[in-house]
């Protein structure tokens, strides 16, 4: 138990220096930018019409006075506390613009997270127990495309199909237009969010069954695969008390180490069917120089990315009695 | 007719890559000012005979178009994953080799890096370089080196337990010297292999950042900036603007990563026999 809580408490030390060092490093990034936030923003001839007193009042607001290093410590105080700024595009509280949109794109990027994860494990583990059938030759070269597949692409050809062609489904947006919140259904949500949905998981299969259909066939090579046969055991019990196990760590490492691959599919998912979500919320501060978000959501993501990985560690021990035993942690 | 075994058709398929590839870029680079070429005369056409991609609301021929996009994407993945990839290289070699706290100090960089989801970390890292060219080098070169300093660094970790390697240190050779004489040679296959599945990423990771309007200006025909363009189309059922460009690119993308899994099988020692 005593080693448990060591092991956990070291790797939350670390998650969270990471995460310092990420929000440093953002910081570092978008202080050295050249973009001008006011000619972004309000654009040349606005500018030219303005009095000195209202350009300085401007650069005020987009900040570009005080030095850098003194900056990021008074952002990163006030993070600490909870406060992310204010979100200069929306000219609302970043936390509460990225709440609102994380909510959108949560529900969005666990769908697609789920569905990919256990189809893909699925679709693997049956392509590679028996390798060189049908099922396994049509699932490689799916998986072969698609992994050459980006996901905005194939998101254009799903809009041009459902929503442009046989009209079945919305162009885009998370609600449907001009509807007041309260009359909103779940059934109007589930159905603006099947598209993005559907692409992400298309896209985010292929990875996964790739990797679990290699080591699932390592496995059915292997002596203790060949000894089960020769006991006579069956097909179902072989895959359930040999392979399941083995195959499922090296899944579960992809799984959770994906999460950061959803999240970049989802800008751009997000972007084209304008779903209101965190992604698109991402591009729109990068377009419009709006640094506190873009901060903000930066943090945000890479949190849940060294999450992911974290639990990923925890799964680990709960799977293998191997590393649960201590001594392979090299 | 002798039956065509697993070597063979690897080889097939690298020189297939090869040569299609090369067309490409160089045949895009050539016709590059004709992809600018506008014609109100041609505008709006489907696919046809004379222009197999169909033209855009400009008249300009959208199979040039995509070629020329596709040979400046070519282009830039190679600048950027090549530079990616000795980054990875060096990086690699220098953990294993010099101790503790630099190990320590590279393999947070790379938890760093890995960190950031790319795309946003591609989005930052552009603006930090005002958009454009540079910000998409930049960017893909950065991103993408960490996965391979990984690799090479646990095969040097390995090359440094064998007995040549051990050999040379004993006889005081110096670790720069073994680094470059005995360790290099043997990690060059991993490396070259490792190079060109990287282009892939790195062209698609290129398409992408252009099409969020991060990458290259919109004057440029790149693949991005042409699928982003034909996103105001779709709805008026101009299908093709969209779907043959990106089924290009696909196609590119997939030959570049079966060209380095072909090679990679080629490489590998144990591949001989089949």
């Amino acid at each position: 138990m005593k080693e448990h809580l060591i092991f956990t408490g070291k790797k939350v030390v670390r998650m969270a220096l990471l995460l310092f060092c990420v929000s440093a490093a953002a910081f570092i990034l978008v202080s050295v930018s050249p973009v001008d936030p006011l000619q972004a923003n309000v654009g040349q001839a606005a500018l030219g019409s303005m009095s000195r007193e209202q350009i300085e009042k401007l650069q005020e607001y987009w900040g570009a006075e005080s030095p850098p290093v003194e900056r990021f410590f008074n952002w990163a105080k006030d993070f600490f506390r909870g406060d992310m700024g204010i979100s200069l595009l929306y000219r609302q509280p970043v936390s509460k613009v990225i709440g609102e949109k994380l909510q959108n794109s949560l529900w969005l990027m666990m769908i697609a997270w789920l569905s990919s994860g256990l189809m893909g494990f699925l679709l693997g583990v049956l392509a590679g127990f028996r390798e060189g059938s049908i099922l396994d030759r049509i699932m490689k070269g799916y998986s072969l495309v698609m992994v050459s597949t980006p996901a905005f692409w194939l998101a254009l050809v799903l809009l041009m199909v459902f929503a442009v062609w046989l009209k079945v489904l919305p162009v885009g947006l998370s609600v449907p237009i001009g509807m007041e919140a309260g009359s909103v259904t779940v059934l109007d949500r589930i159905r603006h969010a099947v598209l993005p949905a559907v692409t992400l998981s298309i896209t985010g299969i292929a990875n996964i069954t790739l990797h679990t259909r290699e080591k699932m066939i390592d496995i059915m090579e292997s002596d203790y695969v060949l000894f089960a046969r020769a006991r006579g055991e069956s097909n179902w019990s072989i895959v359930k008390n040999h392979a399941l196990r083995n195959v499922l760590l090296p899944a579960i490492t992809l799984q959770f180490a994906s999460v950061s691959e959803i999240f970049g599919g989802s800008v751009l998912v997000e972007q084209i069917f304008s779903y209101p979500g965190l992604g698109q919320a991402a591009v729109t501060a990068g377009m419009g120089s709006d640094v506190p978000l873009l901060l903000g959501i930066t943090v945000v993501s890479a949190a849940f990315v060294f999450g992911g990985n974290l639990m990923a560690n925890f799964l680990y021990r709960v799977i293998d009695p191997r590393i649960r035993r201590g001594g392979a942690w090299g | 007719m002798k039956r065509v075994n697993g070597r063979m058709a690897a080889v097939l398929w690298l020189g297939i890559a090869v040569v299609f590839l090369t067309a490409v870029t160089l045949f895009g680079w050539r016709v590059a000012e004709s992809a600018l070429m506008t014609d109100f005369s041609r505008k709006n056409l489907p696919p046809n005979g004379a222009y197999f991609f169909g033209t855009d609301w400009m008249g300009r021929d959208m199979f040039v178009r995509t070629v020329t996009g596709l040979s400046m994407s070519i282009r830039i993945g190679l600048l950027s994953a090549g530079v990616s990839s000795v980054l990875a290289l060096f990086l690699g070699i220098l953990a294993a080799i010099m101790g503790k706290t630099v190990d320590s100090v590279i393999t947070w960089m790379i938890d760093l890096v890995m960190g950031i989801p790319h795309i946003l970390l591609l989005i930052l890292i552009s603006y930090a370089c005002g958009k454009g060219f540079r910000g998409v080098v930049v960017g893909v070169a950065l991103t993408h080196w960490t996965s391979l300093a990984r690799l090479i660094r646990g095969e040097v970790l390995q090359l440094k337990e064998a007995l040549y390697v051990r050999t040379a240190q004993k006889l005081g050779v110096s670790r720069w010297e073994i680094a470059w004489k005995h360790m290099l040679p043997h990690l060059f296959p991993q490396f070259l292999v490792g190079l060109i599945l990287m282009f892939p990423h790195a062209i698609l990771h290129e398409a992408s950042i252009t099409f969020l309007g991060f990458g290259l200006s919109p004057e440029q025909p790149a693949i991005g900036i042409i699928l982003s363009e034909s996103m105001k189309y779709l709805a008026m059922g101009r299908w093709w603007l969209a779907l043959f460009p990106g089924l290009f690119l696909v196609f590119t993308v997939s030959l570049f990563d079966m060209g380095g899994e072909s090679l990679r099988k080629l490489l590998a020692p144990g591949s001989t026999h089949r």
